[in-house]
């Protein structure tokens, strides 16, 4: 893509940091985090638990209270940002409102000391880069909200930083457009082999682009793993229930097999892909897609009536109740509706469960 | 201590006894300097023990000059550095340096004059310091009563004043709301003109007011002689006292409040207005319920400010007070009277200094935290609402009003500086002008004008003044609302505490404060440039404070991700998107410099004349032609400046959007 702008992509390593404001507001606590050259990483959870601060951290725009971070070895525990070969797109964009496309660009560039011929270079390679083009001398008030995210990626990317954070970059873009630039900073990510760290609280952003996901709720570490990992097999009712909504239902473990154990939900019986101990309460997580719904009434499922059908176009959404509390599931539009009030036998797909502690 | 500190500087800046060597060596030379400059005074030791300790001295202390000032700014900067760079703080070199230079020349300029005024308010004749005395000064009836509330008398100095202030600070609020409204709420056709108008009575010396009022409604005053031959009574002196000072303070005063109240009807953020609105409220539920509530805190800053100027004021109660006794005057005479009464001055001061620091600390107070930022990073489509009738109307009335009256006023000086002699002799001349600023060729310029003294004075120290005030009130504003240190709070009360202290109080306490060793700069310009710069810094802090909260924190952030140090950050990005608000400071300090005479009259010399206490004094001689002639020059002379400072500094390209406003 090009020749002069390349990644001087470094790891992140966090060695029990904490974050700790006034006396006793918890920001982030203890956690250790690896995050390697050159992959995506994704800090995903509820607002409050303390991605942003993490983020922050790794820039030097928040100083840990404890704890040491790394960034390619070299501990940066105690720099400041303006002294960490790292950058930073904000959820805001931060454009310099006086600057040019241009000027905000370069801006970076001139403050690393860099010879004018190098700056003007680099700058039109970077708006080559994310398709501004043309669009030099504007203001960023004259720019589109998509188009101002693009001078934000640029004017990072042009450092060469070791790290690139991305703190929400989506959030003030419409749906449509953030399906694009999202699948724009993945692939600038790959070609570039970029090191970026990305926070959003939207799970299926997270999904899409991560090689990584970092689960954090309450301060601290709830998960970290591929994608997949979380989407399959999560450790808790809490990752379980904040990736793509799962339903979590009360069972009792019948029997432990080796990487599966038997399971019985409400006089339903059935196998999941994993174990957990046997000591430790445990609940079924559903996906909604993984349910399968027939009328009437048959052996060995679940029975219930459904409470509530909705139509959403590529699919039809269930609300069924029973004994076992209240499920949502998924079935394609071509399949024939349950109506509402209609009795429904419930079954899950083969792997279609796990088990997660509580 | 410079062995210390070059030994300092060959560890490696991780070491922790790099910082401490500096903290220590820094702070103990400081100190050093401040015990040596406050203990040795012009009669050797100053107290007693150290006398006995050490025996007499026979060297006196001298003023400190600018070795002096060379030696403990380097001291105090070896002590910042120190502070920076402790391990794990995460602190900017340049922001502790910023934070130690505005802390300590705040305390050395605004603290420590205080302190030593209040210290001779409780001093005695004989020299001893009595606390018994000091309280019974400090509740004298004379200072106290409340006679004329009941028509039995007059009423004391301190009562006046509050009573005066009281009711300056809510008429100029109405007024300056009206005002406020009427430009940005309405369509008014003239919205443009009373905007420029506004500005007008700012560049005005406070006094000139006074004066147009007396050419207006004085014994010989147009509108009185008129209306006396009219209804055939003998024209009064009724414009003298109460009444006339209240007029004049609330010309002169309005279009602060005006200038506060409409920074904060402008912020009020329009979707707000149109929410209320698609609730089903209409306009004037509207305005009732979200608009008012929302400017409340400008209302409350715009009385406070009133209250302020009036207790400060020393022009309008000298020029109109006739029997009307007010603290600033009162203190005036203590001082230059007959009597010199140093500790009764303080005494009186302290009264001044008290009433000030309640009215600020009530607004702080009452205003509480409560948040009413309605300025968010996010963009907001609305479009202001339109004002309801019922307000609209008469505050359109009022403003037109007032307008005209302004109009009256400034015509008066206008006509009064190129009269004759006022009420007895109206053949035009241009007399006053030429024995103020008259020029005579002989062997080049021959500044013959009596007035090019003063004036060039002026000119001089208000443009010394002006970019330090500033730079040192921006500075201030950038540490408040963008840095987190220990004892912020503390630092902004202090900063903002000049802003409460009376130009007289100033006045006064430099006296007390230097003219005597450590620091002996009376009757120098360099103590009138100083009292300029800490008289006027609050308002460049408030200007820079407004709008540095306009500006989104990570544009900081990201400049810093960005590898720009604080410093560079505060000069490519902060300064360009301040520049108005720097316009505004530069003016500001520049015109209240120009204009200033409650403390100046305190500080000036025969050498450093300013052009206010020559007035009052051409006034104190019933010379009134030549005293507007020049004040009338005055304002020519600061509105030239301020298009010049608009032109130069330019104005920071942004790009907004700007809701046009249907005509009515």
């Amino acid at each position: 893509m090009s020749q002069l702008i390349k990644a001087n992509a470094a790891n992140v390593r966090f060695e029990g940091v904490s974050k700790i404001y006034g006396k006793d507001a918890i920001a982030v606590s203890g956690i250790d985090l690896d995050v390697e050259a050159g992959t995506l990483v994704t800090l995903l959870g509820p607002s409050g638990c303390g991605k942003t601060t993490t983020l922050r951290m790794i820039a030097g725009l928040e100083l840990p209270t404890s704890g040491k971070i790394f960034v390619g070895d070299e501990d940066v525990t105690d720099l400041p940002a303006t002294q960490r070969d790292i950058a930073m797109v904000f959820q805001s964009y931060a454009l310099f409102p006086h600057m040019s496309v241009q000027e905000n660009i370069a801006y970076g560039l001139e403050n690393s000391r860099m010879p004018r011929n190098e700056i003007v270079e680099r700058t039109a390679l970077g708006m080559d880069l994310v398709g501004l083009k043309g669009f030099e001398k504007r203001l960023p008030s004259e720019l589109s909200g998509g188009q101002q995210q693009r001078v934000a990626v640029a004017r990072a990317i042009v450092l060469e930083p070791q790290v690139l954070l991305f703190d929400e970059p989506l959030s003030n873009l419409d749906a449509k457009l953030r399906r694009q630039v999202r699948e724009e900073i993945r692939e600038l990510q790959i070609s570039l082999g970029l090191t970026v760290v990305y926070v959003t609280h939207d799970q299926e952003e997270a999904l899409a682009v991560s090689d990584k996901i970092v689960v954090m709720d309450k301060a601290k570490i709830a998960q970290i793993g591929s994608p997949l990992d979380l989407y399959e097999r999560p450790n808790s009712v809490f990752v379980a229930d904040f990736i793509g909504e799962a339903n979590i239902l009360g069972c009792d473990v019948i029997a432990h097999g080796e990487g599966k154990s038997s399971v019985r939900v409400d006089g339903y019986e059935f196998d999941v892909g994993n174990v957990i101990p046997a000591d430790k309460e445990a609940r079924v997580a559903v996906r909604p897609r993984n349910i399968v719904l027939s009328a009437g009434e048959n052996t060995n499922t679940l029975s219930g009536k459904v409470k509530k059908v909705s139509y959403v176009g590529s699919h039809y959404e269930y609300t069924i109740s029973g004994n076992f509390g209240e499920i949502f599931a998924i079935e394609d539009s071509g399949l024939p509706i349950k109506s509402e009030g209609s009795e429904v036998s419930i079954t899950f797909k083969d792997g279609g469960s796990c088990l997660v502690p509580i | 201590m410079f062995v210390a500190s070059s030994a300092a500087l060959r560890l490696p800046r991780t070491d922790p006894n790099y910082s401490r060597l500096l903290i220590i060596t820094g702070l103990s030379t400081v100190l050093l300097v401040v015990t040596q400059g406050l203990s040795i005074g012009i009669r050797g030791w100053t107290t007693g023990w150290l006398t006995e300790l050490f025996g007499p001295l026979e060297a006196r202390q001298y003023g400190m000059g600018y070795g002096g000032l060379i030696f403990t700014m380097s001291a105090l900067m070896i002590f910042c550095h120190g502070l920076a760079s402790r391990p794990r703080k995460g602190a900017d070199l340049f922001v502790t340096g910023a934070i130690g230079l505005v802390t300590a020349v705040v305390a050395v300029f605004v603290f420590f004059p205080i302190f030593i005024m209040l210290m001779s308010a409780f001093r005695t004749e004989d020299g001893g310091g009595s606390l018994v005395l000091f309280f019974q000064r400090l509740v004298e009836s004379k200072l106290w009563q409340v006679d004329c509330l009941t028509g039995a008398g007059s009423c004391g100095v301190a009562v006046n004043s509050f009573l005066l202030a009281v009711s300056v600070g809510v008429v100029t609020t109405v007024l300056g709301l009206c005002f406020a409204l009427v430009i940005v709420r309405t369509g008014f056709r003239f919205s443009k003109i009373l905007r420029a108008l506004s500005v007008v009575p700012i560049i005005t010396p406070p006094f000139v007011i006074g004066l147009a009022i007396i050419l207006l409604f004085g014994l010989s005053g147009t509108v009185t002689t008129t209306i006396a031959d009219w209804l055939g009574l003998n024209p009064t002196r009724w414009v003298y006292g109460f009444l006339g000072v209240m007029i004049a303070q609330t010309l002169a005063f309005t279009p602060i409040a005006f200038l506060v109240l409409i920074g904060v009807v402008e912020s009020v953020s329009p979707s707000l207005e149109e929410a209320s609105q698609t609730l089903r409220a209409d306009r004037w539920t509207t305005f009732k319920t979200v608009t008012l509530p929302l400017i409340r805190p400008g209302l409350a800053n715009a009385f406070l400010l009133g209250f302020i100027e009036s207790m400060a004021d020393f022009g309008n109660p000298l020029v109109l007070g006739g029997n009307l006794d007010v603290l600033s005057t009162e203190i005036f005479f203590a001082i230059v009277g007959a009597q010199y009464d140093q500790s009764g001055a303080a005494i009186l001061a302290t009264i001044l200094l008290g009433f000030t620091l309640i009215a600020f600390y009530f607004q702080r107070f009452w205003l509480g935290k409560k948040s009413y930022v309605t300025v968010t990073g996010k963009g907001d489509s609305g479009i202001p609402t339109q004002l309801p009738k019922r307000v609209a109307i008469p505050a359109i009335f009022i403003v037109t009003l007032w307008t005209i009256f302004t109009f009256v006023v400034y015509g008066m000086i206008l006509y009064g500086s190129v009269v004759e002699l006022w009420g007895v002799n109206n053949t035009i001349t241009f007399k006053h002008y030429i024995t103020a600023f008259g020029l005579n060729w002989n062997d080049g310029i021959v500044w013959s004008g009596a007035a090019w003294d003063s004036f060039w004075t002026t000119m001089m120290i208000s443009v010394t003044a002006a970019p330090f005030t500033a730079a040192l009130g921006l500075l201030t504003a950038y540490l408040l609302t963008r840095q987190k240190f220990h004892g912020q709070n503390a630092f902004e009360f202090g900063t903002m505490l000049s802003f409460a202290i009376p130009g007289t109080v100033i006045g006064v306490s430099y006296i007390l404060a230097f003219n005597v060793p450590p620091i002996e700069i009376t009757g120098t310009g360099l103590i009138l440039v100083i009292s300029f710069i800490f008289r006027n810094m609050p308002v460049g802090v408030r200007a820079g404070i407004a709008s540095m909260t306009q500006i989104d924190k990570s544009l900081d952030e990201s400049s810093a991700t960005l590898g720009a140090s604080t410093w560079a950050t505060l000069r490519h990005v902060i300064m360009p998107l301040l520049k108005s608000a720097t316009v505004a400071a530069l003016v500001y300090s520049f015109v209240r410099a120009m204009t200033a005479i409650s403390a100046v009259i305190f500080l000036v010399s025969a050498e450093y004349d300013m052009a206010t206490s020559y007035i009052i004094g051409r006034v104190e001689n019933n010379d009134y032609g030549l005293a507007i002639a020049y004040s009338t020059t005055l304002i020519v002379v600061m509105l030239a400046a301020i298009l010049l400072l608009q032109f130069l500094v330019g104005r920071t390209k942004i790009g907004r959007r700007h809701a046009k406003l249907e005509a009515i």
